[in-house]
């Protein structure tokens, strides 16, 4: 899954801890910064700016959520994949992205909150996951649109994550990265079966490719942060400013519009290979810059159609906490039932 | 009616042996229906882990319904594929215990249906293992030991739940007193699983109850809970025979399958 875009996001609920070590004032920004430019990793005892705290764990979380969150739309498709090849994949792929959430949410947790917190700020709508998710999975081929289109653009954000300058965050997707990559190749293979096959099968494909195209392509990467990339010059220059600093910090290695040219010019000739037609007619080699181009983001418009308050962002916070909820009776068995046996553990000690 | 040596014979010079189909597509079904069930638990439980787990041994039971219907498929003369089983038969040609169909109710009543299914299926497929045919004894083997990760799953939510807050245990109780009905079908030996026994093709699946009364037994015990007594036993599934809401669950696996006709997937 994703790496979101890094703006309009609620700012974290919780003061950030410090228990750098112990040293001059002074010299701790200065170790920070030696650390970052010899490339090494900041380990969670190390001392951090707040605003790298913050960025950090607004980047972690939203990542976390998205995991989770979508595993609904696929999730919807386990009971009716219509082959057991098919579904053993795909109840594979949903376990895989739960892992990831919790990998997440444990890399998230050494900054000095917890995963309750976390789940609850997603409840609350205060912290928010990828829009792209704000999206139905209407038919079948919609599974294998998503692992293809999402999770590759998942995998060319998350690549360069795999080298983040926060350590726990970076190992968390190491072990992502090469699952994503797996994801990827197993949509690809179900599209190619697809267009492979009946006529109406073919159709189904190419009408998943139009609606999911727009959702990866936008929202996966965030919003547009150069004018090249569509943005007015006053957003360009607050996204640069937002990636520039995200950039000098290491959390990121290369702005979204980086980011989105290459995902292009890793899709095109896929669906070429597999028949379908991306749904923008502005799709053209460009011999002189060796890149697609292609119609720049309609940022604003996009967002707003699958914001925070339509259908689908409802529905999927809605499952989210009637599954929490549910649970809620569950969780407790378990806190009492392990609070008992740490009690029982303490009084079998030998005094 | 043909003896058991004609039906020995008769299996070695030809591979079929429709009685063996008949009972592997029990089996089968049994492992799918109960791996669809817990497909509508993904995205619904009450902990992230917990998605992670029951999507874990909905993907091994997966497994084990392919292996099975693989097997079936070249034991019954008909060259079925595992698919052709599965999306291609009509409700009525399933042929699960009832107790892997029942509707998955709260995560008290998932966890009483996987404490009795696995507890069953270790020992049943751990008895397959004995058996004469080297790919059953070895889907037996195999398959036992990953459902033997599947019970301590169900043993340890028992437990807890069984001893965590006045409402879990509650809710636990009421989960098994759920299930026990239908839990005598997984052991009943009708004519079909009688010859197989007789021939000593497969082991019978009453040969395994009294070793899982004892092991359930202890685990409901364990966890504070009592045994259900019912007064009935409901029986139909052998047979084709299901519940209404078996319908449903047959419909929304097969309606993709269904609505693209000649489709290869
Ligand atoms: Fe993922
Ligand atoms: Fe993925």
């Amino acid at each position: 899954m994703s790496t979101p875009g890094t703006s309009a996001v609620a700012a974290p609920q919780h003061a950030a801890r410090q228990d750098g070590p112990p040293a001059p004032q002074d010299a701790l920004p200065a170790h920070f910064d030696a650390l970052i430019a010899a490339g090494e990793t900041i380990e969670p005892r190390d001392w951090m700016p707040d605003g790298y705290r913050r960025m950090l764990l607004r980047q972690i979380a939203q990542h976390a959520h998205s995991e989770i969150i979508g595993m609904q739309p696929e999730g919807a498709w386990l009971t009716r994949a219509p082959s057991l090849h098919r579904k053993s994949v795909l109840i594979a792929k949903v376990q895989d992205e739960a892992g990831h959430g919790l990998y997440l949410y444990s890399s998230a947790e050494t900054l000095g909150v917890d995963r309750a917190e976390l789940l609850d700020a997603l409840h609350r709508g205060q912290q928010r996951f990828a829009a792209t998710f704000n999206h139905p999975a209407l038919t079948w081929a919609d599974t294998g649109a998503i692992a293809w289109l999402t999770d590759g653009a998942a995998v060319i954000n998350q690549a360069p994550l795999c080298r983040t300058s926060y350590g726990p965050y970076a190992r968390a997707m190491r072990r992502v990265c090469q699952e994503e990559a797996f994801h990827v190749r197993q949509g690809y293979d179900l599209m190619r079966a697809l267009c492979e096959g009946t006529p109406e099968q073919k159709r189904m494909a190419q009408d998943a490719v139009d609606r999911w195209w727009l959702p990866a392509v936008a929202l996966m990467f965030g919003p547009p942060d150069t004018e090249a990339g569509g943005a007015d010059a006053r957003t360009a220059a607050l996204g640069a400013a937002v990636s520039r600093r995200a950039i000098a910090w290491g959390i990121k290695r290369h702005t979204n519009d980086e980011l989105r040219a290459r995902f292009v010019d890793s899709v095109v000739p896929q669906a070429e290979r597999l028949g379908l037609t991306l749904p923008d007619p502005a799709i053209r080699w460009n011999e002189e810059r060796g890149h697609y181009d292609f119609t720049p983001v309609d940022w604003e418009t996009y967002r707003d159609a699958l914001g925070d308050d339509t259908h689908w962002a409802r529905q999927r916070i809605a499952h989210r906490r009637a599954a929490h909820e549910d649970g809620a009776w569950v969780r407790e068995a378990s806190a009492a039932y392990a609070a008992r046996e740490d009690a029982d553990g303490r009084t079998e000690e030998p005094a | 009616m043909t003896t058991t040596s004609d039906t020995a014979a008769e299996t070695a010079r030809t591979g079929q042996d429709p009685d063996l189909a008949a009972h592997l597509l029990r089996l089968g079904d049994d492992a799918l229906v109960l791996g669809q069930r817990l497909c509508q638990w993904i995205t619904r439980a009450p902990t992230i882990e917990e998605d992670l787990a029951l999507s874990n041994i909905a993907l091994d039971l997966v497994g084990h319904a392919r292996t099975l219907y693989t097997r079936a498929g070249g034991l019954d003369g008909t060259g079925r594929t595992e698919d052709d089983y599965a999306f291609a038969r009509a409700d009525r040609e399933f042929t699960n215990a009832l107790v892997t169909e029942l509707p998955n109710g709260d995560f008290a009543v998932t966890v009483a249906r996987q404490l009795v299914y696995t507890h069953y299926a270790v020992l049943y497929y751990r008895a397959l293992a004995d058996g004469p045919d080297p790919d059953l004894a070895g889907f037996g083997a195999r398959a036992a030991t990953e459902v033997a990760f599947h019970r301590r799953h169900a043993d340890d939510w028992t437990r807890r739940l069984g001893l965590g807050t006045p409402e879990s245990a509650r809710r636990m109780q009421a989960g098994l007193d759920r299930v026990w009905p239908y839990t005598a079908e997984l052991f009943e030996e009708d004519d079909l699983v009688s010859r197989l026994a007789a021939a000593g093709t497969v082991p019978g699946p009453a040969s395994v109850r009294p070793s899982w009364e004892r092991e359930v037994g202890e685990v409901v015990a364990g966890a504070g809970l009592t045994v259900p007594a019912p007064r009935w036993q409901a029986r139909g599934g052998r047979d084709g025979l299901h519940l209404e809401e078996f319908g449903v669950l047959v419909a929304e696996l097969q309606s993709v399958r269904r609505q693209f006709p000649g489709g290869t997937w």
